[in-house]
């Protein structure tokens, strides 16, 4: 579905992705995580054309990314950041509905797409006639991930979609995501520097540091088989913070 | 979506050009800032008027040049002048003595001169009549004989070639304690004993009433300034007995004749049509109807001329501020220069602006001096440019990194992302930039009353000639009201077109 090929990323002389190969399979869901600055998001944003490669190509169902096809393939994805994104002049409906407008959808097949995905997000639609400013954060990432989903996507992006809520809502809509995820059977990236987190979502886990991909696999493969000692470094870094709990 | 910006674009484009007040005369007079100029204007307006011709007074323009560029461009026809301001002013370059030259330079501008009214405005210096008797002072050379004599001149005579330097030159005169002042004010230190002797302009009403002695200029320092009118040659096919009516006045107008009718207007308050229609029926047995305007009929048309004015210049500046705006947000180089340029425009002081403006709008054809003068329109659109132009770029450079990537994740194109996201957001402060253009704009148009455009700013000026606070009054209320529901429009405007997600958060 999208692979990248030997892809660096340098902001002037700093290096901040060192050369990666990385194949996204159609229907499963990934996650990148690793430590904060590492990369993740350079990487996300570099799937949908927000960052250019330096050198390398990113290529979206056969096709190589190009600025001139930047419009149209944005189109097939949809794409989440972590405060949600939605523009504060256009209420919550406006926000979902912008895109369908664009490309010419009848106020029919609008309204019909935005009752589905409302039920979907379970948002009660009071809610999409206020403003971005006038709900709460997780009402808002749920406005969002409408917006993301309303043109059907074909891959969803998403970076760190859940990192402003707190623990509640937090672990609410992370259920919620992975029924959506499961029900819709969309290819999913989701960034996160949350281990516990990323084990719950991800079917593949890619775990960066310092702009490399140490290794990538299942949660199992990680903690049975690390492919060096900063894996299993990594995982336990967060395990302590449960057990932490526990005791 | 498309459709309703062009369709935006054509609604403003039709109220702002939309003719809603015009003025129809086939013959123009100008006449410049002073009481006197203005009274022969009138008497020219009448004259033309009784030979059958519509004519209108463009009263009170800005200054000598700007009244002789309007007459050679035909923005007006004829205008009252002084045969010393031709030599020394508009022909100051050469050395013209005599008519025939002054004649001869005029037509190859295509201008006629009449012959000379009858009496010579020159200067001359005044000092109180006590002060003369006591020390027994007649003449300009017998100041040399008293030092301690404080001179008060007007700012203009102290800058004059002909003005203060060379007349102590001229006469060796003395005197150490010698200030420039307003002309208004010298009068008044004169009366007071603050300072013991001005320069006047012979005809001036106030000599008398101050009871002044003119020193005789006996080593003839001052040139003549024999009154005449300026018309275009063309004058003699088109409206020859315009011209026939001119010739009537000259040699009619003596000193006193005049000094009385400068007298009526400026110490009796009385209006200057009314002085001139006495004087042309007294003396000439010309009896010419005038149109009495009441005051509220005036204040209208004053207000529709002002709305005028603004209306075009601002609703100009709106179409072509934002796209600037925009272009120098999205090429930061050329946005330098735009933001450099349109902030330069707006240190030109306002009267050379227009001086500067009335050339090149006479050759593309357009009216530059009078009622909808374009001049006036255009410098108001110049001054307008800043505070939008300036907003634009503020409110779309603002927009945080991540609204403009979040619009280009969706896939939207970028003119899209502009229109759906970019100057929505940016929309309050883009809305600032007009409204305090707006204001500004109601302000400076007060100034198109210097070309003769009207508006607000004549009763204003015509206040200031005669130091009449009360018609000071009756255009700067107005025009602060203006300014006022200016504000209030935009507060709709506002309500209507800024999103309300956007406003709650100042509450
Ligand atoms: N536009 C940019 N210009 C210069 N440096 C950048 C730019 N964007 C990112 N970087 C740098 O690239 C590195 C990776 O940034 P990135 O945002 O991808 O990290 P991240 O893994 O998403 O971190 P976090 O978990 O804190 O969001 C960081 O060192 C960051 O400072
Ligand atoms: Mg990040």
């Amino acid at each position: 579905m999208l692979t990248l090929q030997d892809v660096t990323k340098s902001f002037g002389s700093k290096q901040v992705l060192e050369p990666t190969n990385l194949s996204i399979d159609a229907g499963n869901t990934y996650v990148l995580i690793g430590p904060s600055g590492c990369g993740k998001s350079t990487l996300l944003r570099l799937m949908i054309g927000l960052v250019e490669p330096t050198n390398g190509t990113v290529e979206f169902q056969g096709e190589t990314l190009r600025p001139e096809r930047y419009e149209t393939v944005r189109q097939r994805m949809g794409f989440v950041v972590q405060d949600g994104g939605l523009f504060p002049h256009l209420n919550g409906y406006d926000n979902v509905a912008l895109m369908a407008r664009y490309v010419g959808w009848t106020q029919q097949q609008i309204q019909a797409r935005v009752e589905e995905l409302a039920s979907l997000t379970h948002l009660e639609s009071d809610v999409l006639q206020r403003f971005p400013i006038q709900i709460s954060g997780g009402q808002r990432q749920r406005v969002s991930l409408m917006r993301a989903l309303m043109l059907d996507p074909d891959i969803l992006l998403l970076d760190e979609p859940l990192g402003a809520l707190d623990p509640m809502i937090r672990s609410e809509l992370q259920t919620e995501l992975r029924e959506i995820f499961q029900s819709l059977k969309k290819t999913v990236v989701l960034v996160t520097h949350d281990m516990g987190e990323a084990s719950y979502f991800g079917d593949v886990i890619v775990l960066i540091r310092e702009g490399r991909i140490v290794q990538q696999g299942q949660v199992g493969d990680l903690i049975a088989k690390p492919a060096e000692p900063y894996v299993t470094k990594f995982i336990q870094a967060q395990r302590s913070l449960i057990d932490g709990e526990k005791s | 979506m498309r459709l309703r910006v062009l369709i935006g674009i054509a609604f403003l484009l039709a109220l702002a050009f939309t003719p809603i007040s015009c003025h129809e005369a086939k013959m123009h007079v100008g006449s410049k800032m002073f009481t006197e100029s203005v009274i022969l204007g009138e008497v020219a307006t009448l004259i033309a008027k009784d030979a059958g011709e519509s004519c209108l007074h463009y009263r009170q323009l800005g200054g000598t040049k700007l009244v002789y560029d309007a007459l050679c461009a035909g923005e007006i026809d004829i205008y009252p002048e002084y045969t010393g301001t031709i030599t020394e002013e508009i022909f100051s370059k050469r050395q013209v003595s005599g008519i025939a030259e002054m004649r001869q330079l005029l037509s190859a501008d295509g201008i006629q001169m009449t012959d000379p009214l009858g009496f010579n405005n020159t200067y001359a210096i005044g000092i109180k009549k006590e002060l003369a008797d006591e020390r027994g002072i007649e003449s300009i050379t017998d100041l040399t004989r008293h030092p301690d004599l404080r001179l008060g001149f007007s700012n203009e005579f102290m800058d004059r070639s002909d003005g203060w330097p060379s007349l102590q030159q001229h006469y060796a005169l003395p005197q150490q304690d010698v200030k420039g002042m307003d002309h208004e004010l010298a009068y008044r230190q004169l009366d007071e004993g603050i300072v013991d002797a001005i320069d006047v302009y012979v005809t001036d009403a106030k000599i008398r009433y101050y009871d002044l002695v003119l020193l005789t200029d006996d080593r003839d320092f001052f040139p003549v300034y024999d009154a005449v009118y300026l018309f275009r040659t063309d004058l003699d096919q088109r409206a020859p007995n315009v011209v026939q009516g001119l010739s009537r006045i000259s040699g009619q107008i003596s000193e006193s004749d005049m000094k009385e009718m400068n007298g009526l207007v400026e110490l009796h308050r009385e209006v200057e049509n009314r002085v001139a229609q006495r004087f042309l029926a007294e003396r000439l047995g010309v009896q010419v109807e005038i149109e009495e305007q009441t005051t509220a009929a005036r204040i209208w048309q004053h207000t529709v001329e002002h709305i005028d004015l603004v209306r075009q210049s601002l609703i100009a500046a709106i179409l072509v501020a934002i796209p600037l705006g925009v272009l120098a947000t999205r090429r930061p180089q050329v946005g330098q220069v735009i933001l450099g340029i349109v902030g330069i425009i707006q240190t030109i002081p306002s009267l050379a602006l227009l001086v500067i403006l009335i050339a090149p709008v006479n050759k593309l054809g357009l009216s530059s001096v009078g009622g909808g003068s374009t001049t006036a329109v255009i410098a108001l659109f110049l001054y307008s440019l800043l505070p939008i132009v300036r907003n634009t770029h503020a409110g779309l450079t603002g927009i945080p990194v991540s609204m403009t990537e979040s619009a280009a994740a969706l896939g939207l194109s970028p003119s899209a992302r502009l229109r759906l996201v970019e100057l929505p957001l940016a929309s309050p402060t883009i809305l600032a930039g007009i409204k305090t253009a707006a204001v500004i704009n109601v302000g400076f148009a007060t100034l198109g009353a210097l070309i003769g455009a009207g508006g607000y700013g004549q009763p204003v000026l015509t206040g200031i000639r005669l130091n009449d606070t009360g018609l000071i009054l009756q255009g700067a209320i107005p025009a602060a009201l203006m300014a006022l529901a200016m504000q209030g429009l935009f507060e709709l405007i506002e309500r209507r077109f800024v999103s309300q997600g956007l406003r709650i958060k100042s509450e």
